[in-house]
């Protein structure tokens, strides 16, 4: 830097340039892939439109949105998996990366074997979990093993999403690894410290890990939360394949076997758009995800305000 | 299941106490009890890989009763998943897919996470905060616009939607590549310039040979991603069955190819089989990856 000491504020302003240029195809991509279609979505939310013909229609959509019995049926179970399944997979991924962080032989493996599934493609994933929880399938064999009367899972209205929750726990192996490499990062010599000072597993867990990874806990939170808003495949698959039928356009099948159980908002979303062709609804529909979602987006970006002031050079 | 996960933890922490006299009897006795919490973690992380695995194997007649063993091992179940479905097409399909859309990908998000990292530029942190918002916007908020300029192009049926788009730079991984390419101290690129490399050079001689194991990461990243997606091609490509992906493919598998969970079976696992054995082979990068990802200050 110290070299160019002859007209520093050119070259500044050329980079300017230059920095446009070079990211140009992300700006064509953020202007037709994000700033067009977002714009678009609130001008369609307006009208009625079937791909063939358009037609304004006022404020009819989001009126028919508030008398949409599936809309809240899928607001609901979308909040359940925000309240359950979010906090199950971010304590179950922090419980065994902390696991990992207390094992002395195997971790190598261990490690291996935690992460594998996370990577299965989620529907081969969901479709084996249909069938290991199917009424006379190993787990419930398992159950009854037990003594304990075992539910019909994806069959029955009250445990098809705690069917779900299981199959996203199965998955925490990306939360897993963020957690153990924060772990990994609390200074050793605090904990020799606290435990001078006769502090136990628990109390150091709460004065020392804690605070230390509460930065990477919230992240794992806030994101869990982000991709439980848009929560689809496995919603879509478990139901489909416990029903026995398959999807295609114009299919009169309802989504959320059994009984409106686990159709999600974007489950609900990708209905209505793209199987019942009411466009303008779907938009309706997108711009609530899209609401809800940037607040949680907010939040992630205040968190990067104070990690790109620490961390920029 | 949450309580059923998380008490093996606890008790793995209260276990030593009733032994804590002897510190040697505390240690051997902390070492068991979380040796043998990670075992039946471990058991409880592949039981159903296992299962999925014995029923593929299954003769149709034993799939309909409760039993977890094979009577008889019926491997030509692996031979009637391709003989019955479309198996190789759609395994082409998302060859397709996804290696395209990793080139493309790496083509284009490359330059523009450089750009961020080291130009400076008056806007530079907004440019970044655009990134984190596209990249965290669920799929399905833009969906209806962005289908229609593809059915106006005449594209809808086929993949190219989505591997296209790949040309305009991913968020995620412009994200991460940025992410990694701040850590870079300034010195490397500022001696290439001095030496007189132009950027272009520079990213190509300085910057990407350092920044290889960012790059592999988001390059698998992508691959996975395409190779598991089912939104997508279910947007797209739902009604020509000649363009599916597996995991469009493997989605219809039992509704179509009428119900025998052991044919099913054998399917998913044919469809984790490739992903598997990557995995075992590039570890090391997706767990360097990972990390990357969970922004450490």
């Amino acid at each position: 830097m110290s070299i160019v000491h002859t007209a520093p504020p050119r070259w500044r302003r050329g980079e300017g340039l230059k920095a446009l240029l070079w990211m140009s195809p992300w700006l064509v991509g953020f202007s037709v892939f994000f700033a067009y279609p977002l714009a678009a979505t609130v001008y369609f939310s307006f009208y009625r439109y079937d791909l063939f013909t358009l037609e304004f229609v006022g404020l009819d959509n989001y009126r028919y949105f508030l008398v949409d019995d599936r809309v809240w049926a899928s607001i609901k179970n979308t909040l359940w998996l925000v309240v359950f399944m979010v906090p199950a997979q971010v304590l179950f991924g922090l419980g065994v990366a902390w696991l990992l962080t207390r094992l002395k032989a195997g971790v190598g493996f261990f490690r291996t074997v935690f992460y594998l599934p996370s990577l299965i493609p989620v529907v081969a994933g969901t479709v084996s979990f249909v069938f290991l929880l199917n009424p006379s399938g190993p787990l419930n064999q398992f159950i009854e093993l037990l003594g304990i009367p075992a539910p019909d899972w994806f069959g029955d209205k009250d445990w098809s999403k705690p069917g779900l929750t299981m199959l996203a726990m199965w998955g925490i192996g990306n939360t897993m690894m963020i957690f153990l490499a924060a772990l990994l990062d609390v200074p050793r010599h605090l904990y020799e410290a606290a435990a001078i000072d006769g502090a136990g597993a628990w109390r150091q867990f709460r004065s020392i890990t804690l605070p230390t990874i509460s930065p990477v806990l919230m992240f794992s939170t806030v994101t869990g939360v982000i991709y439980a808003l848009q929560y689809f495949t496995q919603a879509m698959i478990a139901s489909r394949v416990a029903a026995g039928v398959t999807d295609s356009p114009g299919s009169s099948f309802v989504p959320g076997y059994p009984e409106l159980s686990t159709l999600t908002l974007a489950e609900w979303l990708f209905h209505v758009g793209f199987r019942d062709f009411s466009m303008g609804y779907a938009c309706v529909l997108a711009l609530l995800l899209f609401a809800v979602s940037t607040i949680f987006t907010l939040i992630l970006l205040r968190r990067f305000r104070a990690f790109d002031e620490g961390g920029d050079r | 299941m949450t309580s059923l996960a998380t008490r093996p933890a606890e008790a793995a922490s209260r276990a030593p106490r009733p032994a804590a006299r002897d510190p040697r009897v505390r240690v051997i006795l902390y070492w068991i009890a979380t040796h043998a919490l990670a075992v039946a973690l471990s058991l409880m992380f592949v039981g159903p890989l296992v299962f999925v695995a014995l029923t593929a194997v299954m003769s149709t007649d034993q799939t309909l009763t409760a039993d977890l063993w094979p009577d008889t091992w019926n491997w030509g179940n692996f031979a009637e998943v391709f003989a019955r479905s479309r198996l190789l097409a759609w395994l082409g399909n998302t060859f397709l897919y996804a290696g395209l859309g990793t080139a493309f990908m790496l083509l284009s998000s490359i330059p523009v996470a450089y750009a961020m990292a080291r130009f400076r530029f008056r806007g530079r942190r907004l440019a970044f905060f655009a990134v984190i918002t596209m990249m965290m916007l669920p799929p399905q908020v833009v969906a209806v616009p962005v289908y229609l300029i593809w059915a106006r192009l005449d594209l809808t049926d086929t993949l190219w939607p989505l591997i296209l788009p790949m040309l305009l730079g991913d968020a995620f991984s412009i994200f991460l590549l940025r992410q990694f390419l701040v850590t870079i101290p300034r010195e490397y690129t500022e001696a290439a310039r001095v030496d007189g490399c132009s950027d272009f050079w520079t990213l190509v001689k300085v910057i990407l040979p350092m920044a290889r194991p960012a790059i592999a990461a988001v390059a698998l990243f992508q691959f996975f991603y395409c190779w598991n997606d089912y939104y997508g091609p279910l947007l797209y490509t739902q009604t020509n069955e000649a363009n599916w992906t597996l995991s469009l493919g493997l989605a219809s598998f039992r509704a179509l190819h009428s119900v025998q969970w052991n044919l099913t079976m054998a399917a998913a696992l044919l469809v984790m089989a490739p992903v598997i054995i990557v995995f075992f082979f590039a570890q090391r990068v997706f767990i360097e990856g990972v990390t990357l990802t969970g922004v450490k200050g």
